[in-house]
């Protein structure tokens, strides 16, 4: 079966510094695959490549058999591909609606095109029914969301992803800023992605919530794919082994 | 949260108190006649205002629409006759407009201050060889008209300001460009990855700013009937001025179109009402100073409340 995504030999270098250095990646259709690393592995750097952020220097990338090269997030977006980044990306001077909405506004009439009116009703009644999904309480649709709670604003930037997603969501530490029980709404929301054929690319440190829901587990080590495994609790300690580097196969330096 | 909505509304409130002040002390403020002349003086400042704060609002600046008012007058004035006048004026401030827009977008000069500092001196310099340095006098009368004419005692340069705060408040607050232009402000980076055309929103706003200084330029030009290629200097930081005054952020995405016109009638009725008072004119700078550091001074109390206020919504959040 051809994956949704495959990512092959993906090089991309900062000036001196090699950040990806032949990393590989596959991503089934409506599967749940989960990114390791330590902090400089290249997770943020390949996704970033997935999302059409900025561009591989070398490597290829294939969406659904096709080889693509976005060269805009506009690009990845209308694949299918949507991507929450670690700083969220949120507007802090605007609405929570406004957040959730940006760049895909609802508008009339058509033939305005940019300078359209926004139809401001007709989106936040859309965002309550999001806003139910998620279950998230006391964010005011109208506030701006600098004035919101890490865990709102997380919230905001969670939601804005799922929703809009067609085939892949990547998520790039979607429960860092959460508490408990926000946490566990949000990975109950990814859990469900699949059932509406969206495949996941999530990153997190915390491999509680990795084994949660993630199908797979892959490690990156300094630019490179360097192994992966099912994410189950019997397997956390070779996955750390994995992550920070002391593989057990080798034996050799282990403890 | 009252006090922050009062810090929104803050503007308003200091015009209404000044106003009320100078009242006050002044019998003549309140009268018609004085209150028409303050409508003329303070419409040049609010038109540049209206284009500032589009800019500002991008975390930009424009240094350049006081040498486009002169520009605008100079070459208006050998312009063919009737309307068209009109449209060598917008189409000199459009134009210089583009071209900061240009050189920012695509230039990567990435520093709108030193791009319009340049344009500034570049635009002044045209308006003077052109002109030879010489002012000259007659004007279209439909310039004039604009610039000096009054419709039931409300003068015609007010009803543009009017008109044209209706046109540019009801883009930014209800079109998708103007959300976008908050965007952009707001988060750059956020924006270009959300997939808006970051680059053509900063040239619009340019574009536009360079537009209001055209449409500046004829309400300068048809008052005095005359294009002196000096016309219009130090309008560019009355018109940021204004822009602070009404509350706007310098660091971008904050900004209403109602309060950047508190802002320039503030400024208009502090240089009116001292007129009034026979207070020199040396003291009304040193006044507005103090006001643009005020005004400063209440973004920054704005910024500490809302951090308060994050604060302890994320205390709630936990408990």
């Amino acid at each position: 079966m051809t994956p949704l995504l495959d990512v092959r030999g993906a090089v991309k270098s900062y000036g001196a510094v090699k950040a990806l250095d032949r990393a590989s990646l596959t991503v089934d259709a409506a599967e749940i695959v989960a990114l390791l690393g330590d902090n400089g592995a290249g997770k943020s750097t390949l996704i970033k490549a997935i999302s059409g952020v900025h561009a591989l220097d070398a490597g290829t990338i294939s969406l659904g058999g096709a080889a693509v090269a976005f060269r805009s997030p506009l690009e990845a977006r209308a694949a299918g591909i949507e991507t929450l980044h670690q700083d969220l990306g949120l507007f802090d001077n605007l609405s929570a609606v406004a957040n959730f909405r940006i760049g895909r506004e609802l508008r009339r009439p058509a033939w305005l095109g940019r300078l359209a009116l926004l139809r401001e009703r007709a989106m936040q009644e859309d965002w309550l029914v999001q806003l139910e999904r998620l279950a998230v309480d006391r964010v005011d649709a109208r506030q701006e969301v600098g004035l919101m709670s890490g865990g709102q604003r997380q919230a905001i930037a969670v939601l804005r992803a799922v929703a809009f997603a067609g085939r892949l969501v990547i998520l790039d530490e979607p429960t860092a800023a959460l508490g408990l029980r926000e946490s566990a709404k949000v990975l109950d929301l990814v859990r469900r992605l699949p059932e509406r054929g969206v495949a996941v690319v999530l990153i997190s440190h915390n491999l509680e919530h990795v084994t949660q829901v993630a199908d797979r587990a892959v490690v990156l080590r300094q630019g490179r794919t360097v192994g992966e495994a099912a994410p189950t609790a019997a397997n956390h300690e070779a996955l750390v082994s994995m992550i920070v580097g002391a593989v057990p196969r080798t034996a050799a330096g282990s403890t | 949260m009252t006090a922050l909505r009062v810090l929104q509304a803050g503007p308003l409130v200091i015009l209404m108190l000044l106003a009320a002040a100078m009242a006050l002390l002044s019998p003549y403020f309140l009268t018609g006649r004085n209150l028409a002349n303050l409508g003329f003086q303070a419409s040049f400042v609010a038109v540049l205002a209206l284009g500032q704060l589009l800019v500002i609002v991008t975390r930009g600046i424009d240094l350049s629409v006081g040498s486009v008012v002169g520009l605008a007058g100079v070459l208006a004035v050998d312009a063919t006759a009737g309307a068209s006048t009109l449209l060598v004026f917008a189409m000199a401030g459009l134009a210089v407009g583009l071209a900061n827009g240009s050189v920012l977008v695509w230039g990567r000069v990435m520093n709108p201050f030193i791009v319009t500092l340049g344009t500034l001196g570049i635009v002044r310099g045209l308006a003077l060889v052109l002109s030879d340095g010489q002012t000259r006098t007659g004007l279209d009368p439909v310039v004039t008209a604009l610039g000096s004419d009054s419709v039931a005692g409300i003068p015609a340069p007010v009803l543009v300001v009017a008109a044209l705060s209706a046109v540019i408040g009801g883009m930014l607050s209800r079109t998708q460009w103007g959300r976008w232009i908050y965007a952009v402000g707001g988060n750059p980076d956020g924006a270009r990855r959300a997939g808006i055309p970051a680059d053509r929103v900063l040239l619009s706003v340019y574009a536009l700013s360079g537009l209001m200084a055209g449409v500046a330029a004829i309400l300068v030009a048809g008052r005095t009937d005359s294009a002196s290629p000096l016309a219009g200097q130090l309008l560019e930081l009355d018109s940021i001025t204004a822009v602070i005054i009404g509350g706007a952020s310098f660091v971008g995405g904050r900004g209403r179109v109602l309060n950047v016109l508190a802002g320039a009638l503030i400024i208009g009725v502090i240089r009116n009402g001292l007129d009034l008072l026979s207070v020199s004119p040396f003291w009304q700078m040193i006044a507005i100073g103090a006001l643009v550091i005020l005004s400063l001074e209440l973004d920054v109390v704005r910024g500490g409340l809302e951090t308060r206020l994050r604060a302890s919504r994320a205390l709630e959040a936990t408990a």
